[in-house]
């Protein structure tokens, strides 16, 4: 049953699908990877995302990418504003670890269940020109429904990688994950960096909720899917290595798309999952570990 | 509490329980208590390793599951008996509970929450996959017609919750003031200080993540029973673990009352709302209670009281 | 779920209510003063099928406003009292002992859908309860409870005549299709559907290439689709839930599936907004329904209750035109009306033994119950989409977007085949 045209196609099939997954992930990479905050609430932030560019579409016909990028900077702020609140209730009293987890369920829970009274539990859906065609190149299919999604994210992975490795604020946030005391030294606040570090994992999850709605149709707790995939790319990407993430979020895509097409469907998450815990259990650093 | 104490509250409420199935008739309340007690020992079984021990287990459902899913498979197979089922649900639950143990060696805090996260979908993937016990349709239980000296089958399977909640309790405060316990602390507050202070960390972490699972999985044995229909996505409810978490975070999770307590206040407002308001507000209550809590009163309601009385003192 | 502005608006009508009955004669005033028949249920209002419950909750409210219109039942007016079961089974058992044990309901009826009907059984089954219910396929299988009926017209075998139609169509044309392929999501309904398909795909002597499920959270369904594709399937049966139904479709178009006949059992495709958003990729999908807007089935009463239908929903978040659940979702509540004013009792053996033989007229048709509380004969259509356009919701308000093909006593035109070359 393997054909050269059915296994390429599922290769590239999940290669889009991985791109997407990144874009997941990537505010994740930040916030969990570098600063070491477990925000559970993550994926709670796209779908909040998702549905502010159902909204805007529905409303103003707009396209759902530039929504996502408008919506971006005031999820930025939203963020700070979290982090301040997180900062002054765990991380200065040192309760991080247990508190801060519970929290960011508890924040999650009030995200979804708020969307539910608000619109209910209909799936939305979003219009854009590219919804629903299709490139062929050879017998190899490009839909654009999961192209343009796979094309943002691999942009705004680019966008941030450099950020981080090229600007101060980018160094600092690594610093603040690697070395706290030398960062206080070079005259620097950590709050203050990580205040917006954490805005800036919760911007992307603007871009990546405009993208989630253009893949599919979407629900206020399709988020609670997420939470394992985001956190299993950030683990297998080694915590915080932008790069690893990529490419964690990749092969997860690949080999969710592999076992769907040779497998049967069914049994893809299990899979995916199977996957973390083993890494988890064998090489705990994830496959490109920083430690 | 002193001992004796314990002991009389806790026959006192055992013959509370007794008396009220001769005194109320209405099936509803049997209904919300059990659902309260459900979430009580769950709550209970969590704050073992959660509370005392320090490790965060999001994949509470999980082992709720496999204990329903166990009496779903042996009733079908064997037909046995529901004490027999409810010690069979400890058994597997207990097993799985054994195996996250040895996943301690290798994986701390966070790692470990997420680990227990993946592990729940795994094993959700497979109780869908497996068509003997209904697989992703569910299956259906017929209530057994028997019910012993009770007037209904629900009487009866509420008194049989209260006596595995009792129980549990008292297994919880043994862990929480002996020895072992004092051991589990240890590993909260300091593994590494815990393991070079001569503390056998792996022994007492597989005490406690056999304990809790055997409790889940004897908290999950008696549902098919009481829902008469299971299928993978009521019975792996990430509503059962957010309860599972929150209970005792908003209880106190250093004391082996903070969960019972947690899980009796958020468990009647939870039945209350349901009924009175609407079940989606439920969610919304246990969230916001959650984050309230603990951002205002980390260690708690007992947390808040042991404040008060220290201030008094 | 609260929403302040219902309860504002029910407070408006319970008031005008109150004036209506106050000014009116002195005949209804008996009436008023028994006390309140009342009704219970529990009801999908959030979770995952609240969009359509909440649209069979107005259906039912208007069944509720007709009857008292109508002096009530047996000289009573009647009363819902009813709670959100929030989609979750577990919560079922409790709220119903509620309603039996605490509210003490005259007359009960189901929730919407098969996972929140099952749980509720034993309980009506203890009490020998009569339980009229809405849309559970084959949820009285294993329990064949005797006062249980059904409103959906999925007929006396209900999980192979789900899909007969779908197979009697295939195997009417020309060249006659020899392979199937069949995926389906992996849950409760579209694995019963799945089940059914198998069963008629043997029977009619198709060749099964492809049989696959897989998990409701799936993002993409281009491997999946591709997947099939490879197989070559002359035909290809879905059985799937609103959201991947929308991803299946889309899949298929993309990879650009080569396939005869493609559809079934797809939920999803039955609302206005989901067919709206997919347009003409819909065109020629063949799939189930239970009432369109076709002129083979306009019976007496449906499109004033679907006018009323429609006034009630503006601005509440459901389907705007409600041509799939809520007829039935006020059908239901009709035979039990017509049952209690024909035994003029509330005695459930009696009301029972009238459903058994009785045929109800229902703005849904005819209605018969057969032995195991089934319809006594399938009426599932099968329907074909045609000239569907882009980004248009109001083409789907008449007739002539999705045509009746099966069974031939309600066809309404000529099947397009094969579905895509």
């Amino acid at each position: 049953m393997i054909s050269a045209d059915l296994f390429s196609n599922a290769i590239v099939a999940g290669i889009l699908l991985g791109g997407f997954y990144a874009a997941v992930a990537i505010g994740l990479a930040i916030v969990f990877g570098q600063l070491d905050i477990v925000n559970i609430a993550h994926p709670a932030f796209i779908i909040v995302g998702a549905y502010i560019a159902y909204i805007l579409n529905s409303r103003f016909g707009l396209d759902p990418i530039l929504i996502g990028l408008l919506a971006a900077p005031v999820f930025f702020f939203v963020g700070a504003l979290i982090y301040r609140v997180y900062f002054l209730a765990f991380e200065r009293t040192g309760q991080e670890s247990l508190s801060g987890l519970a929290f960011f369920f508890g924040v999650m829970f009030i995200i979804e269940v708020v969307l539910i009274l608000i619109y209910g539990f209909d799936y939305r859906l979003v219009q854009a020109d590219y919804i629903g065609q299709s490139w062929r190149i050879g017998f190899v299919d490009f839909p654009l429904r999961m192209l343009v999604p796979f094309a943002v994210a691999a942009a705004l992975t680019a966008a941030i990688y450099l950020f981080m490795s090229r600007t101060f604020m980018g160094r600092a946030i690594q610093a603040v994950a690697q070395d706290r005391l030398a960062l206080q030294l070079m005259g620097a606040d950590p709050v203050r960096i990580k205040q917006w570090a954490f805005g800036l994992g919760i911007a992307t999850t603007a871009i990546a909720g405009a993208l989630l709605i253009i893949i599919g149709p979407v629900e206020p707790s399709v988020g609670r899917l997420y939470i394992g995939r985001a956190f299993a790319i950030v683990v297998l990407g080694g915590m915080g290595s932008i790069k690893g993430m990529f490419i964690a979020a990749l092969i997860l895509g690949v080999v969710e798309s592999m076992v769907s097409t040779f497998a049967g469907p069914s049994w893809s998450p299990a899979v995916a999952f199977g996957f973390l815990g083993l890494t988890l259990a064998l090489r705990p650093a994830g496959l490109f570990g920083r430690r | 509490m002193k001992s004796a104490a314990f002991w009389g509250v806790l026959a006192a409420i055992f013959a509370g329980g007794l008396v009220l199935t001769t005194v109320v008739e209405n099936e509803y309340y049997y209904n919300a208590f059990y659902l309260i007690l459900q979430a009580t020992l769950m709550a209970v079984a969590w704050n073992i390793l959660g509370g005392f021990t320090g490790y965060v287990n999001f994949g509470s459902a999980a082992f709720f599951a496999m204990g329903a899913y166990t009496t779903v498979a042996l009733n079908k197979a064997l037909a046995l008996p529901l004490p027999l089922l409810i010690l069979a649900g400890g058994a597997v639950g207990g097993l799985v509970g054994f195996g996250l143990g040895y996943l301690t060696l290798r994986l701390k805090g966070v790692y470990f929450a997420i680990a227990t996260l993946a592990m729940a979908i795994v094993i959700e993937t497979f109780i869908a996959n497996w068509p003997y016990v209904g697989g992703a349709r569910g299956s259906y239980m017929l209530t057994p017609e028997k019910h012993l000296w009770f007037d209904s089958y629900i009487q009866m399977l509420f008194m049989v919750m209260l006596l595995l909640t009792l129980t549990a309790v008292v297994i919880s405060r043994v862990l929480n003031s002996s020895r072992l316990g004092r051991g589990l602390a240890a590993i909260r507050d300091d593994e590494v200080a815990a393991e070079s202070a001569g503390v056998p960390t792996l022994r007492l972490k597989l005490v406690s993540t056999t304990v809790m699972g055997a409790m889940m999985g004897v908290a999950g044995a008696p549902f098919p029973y009481f829902v008469t229909f299971v299928d993978p996505v009521s019975a792996f409810n990430l509503f059962i673990a957010v309860n599972a978490i929150a209970m005792p975070m908003i209880g106190g999770t250093g004391h082996w009352i903070g969960p019972v307590i947690g899980a009796l206040l958020v468990g009647t407002t939870q039945e209350i709302v349901k009924v009175t308001v609407s079940s989606e507000l439920n969610v919304l209550i246990v969230g916001v209670m959650l984050v309230v809590f603990i951002t205002l009163a980390p260690q708690g309601i007992v947390g808040l009281v042991q404040k008060h009385w220290k201030r008094k003192q | 779920m609260v929403n302040p502005r219902s309860f504002m608006r029910a407070g408006v009508a319970a008031g005008a209510i109150a004036l209506a009955a106050a000014s009116a004669s002195l005949a209804p005033l008996a009436a008023q003063a028994a006390e309140p028949l009342k009704i219970g249920f529990s009801m999908a209002l959030t979770g995952g099928l609240a969009g359509a419950g909440k649209a069979a909750l107005i259906g039912m409210e208007i069944w509720r406003d007709d009857v008292n219109k109508k002096g009530g039942l047996l000289g009573r007016k009647v009363e819902f009292v009813y709670y959100d079961d929030a989609t979750q089974p577990a919560n079922v058992p409790g709220l119903y002992t509620k309603l039996l044990e605490v509210d003490k309901v005259d007359l009960l009826v189901s929730a919407y859908g098969t996972n929140l009907i099952a749980p509720a059984l034993p309980i009506v089954m203890r009490k020998k309860m009569v339980f009229p219910s809405l849309f559970g396929l084959a949820a009285n299988e294993e329990f064949k409870y005797d006062r249980y009926f059904q409103i959906m017209p999925a007929g006396p075998n209900p999980l192979t005549d789900w899909s007969w139609g779908f197979f009697e169509l295939a195997a009417a044309q020309n060249p006659k299709p020899k392979t199937i392929a069949i995926v389906a999501a992996d849950a409760e309904f579209a694995l019963n559907a799945a089940a059914g398909a198998r069963k008629n795909a043997q029977a009619a002597g198709l060749k099964i290439v492809y049989d696959k499920t897989y998990p409701p959270p799936t993002t993409d369904f281009t491997p999946i689709v591709r997947a099939i594709q490879a197989t070559n399937p002359d035909i290809v049966y879905v059985g799937s839930y609103p959201p991947d139904s929308v991803g299946m479709v889309k899949a298929a178009n993309e990879v650009g599936l080569k396939v005869k006949m493609f559809g079934g059992g797809m939920v999803g495709l039955q609302f206005a907004s989901i067919q709206k958003n997919l347009g003409p990729l819909l065109n020629n999908i063949v799939n189930y329904d239970f009432w369109v807007p076709e002129p083979t089935l306009d019976f007496p009463g449906v499109k004033e209750f679907l006018a009323k239908y429609q006034e009630a929903a503006k601005g509440k978040g459901v389907d705007p035109y409600g041509h799939y659940l809520p007829p039935f979702a006020y059908a239901y509540l009709q035979v039990l009306e017509q049952s209690v004013n024909a035994v003029k009792s509330l005695d459930q053996a009696k009301l029972a033994a009238h459903m058994h033989k009785a045929t109800f007229d229902t703005v849904v048709g005819k209605v018969k119950f057969g032995k195991n509380g089934e319809w006594a004969k399938s009426r599932v259509l099968m329907v074909q989409f045609r000239d569907v356009q882009n980004d248009n919701l109001e083409q789907f308000a008449g007739p002539g977007k999705r045509v009746v093909l099966y069974p031939k006593e309600w066809k309404s035109g000529d099947i397009v085949f094969p579905y895509k070359q």
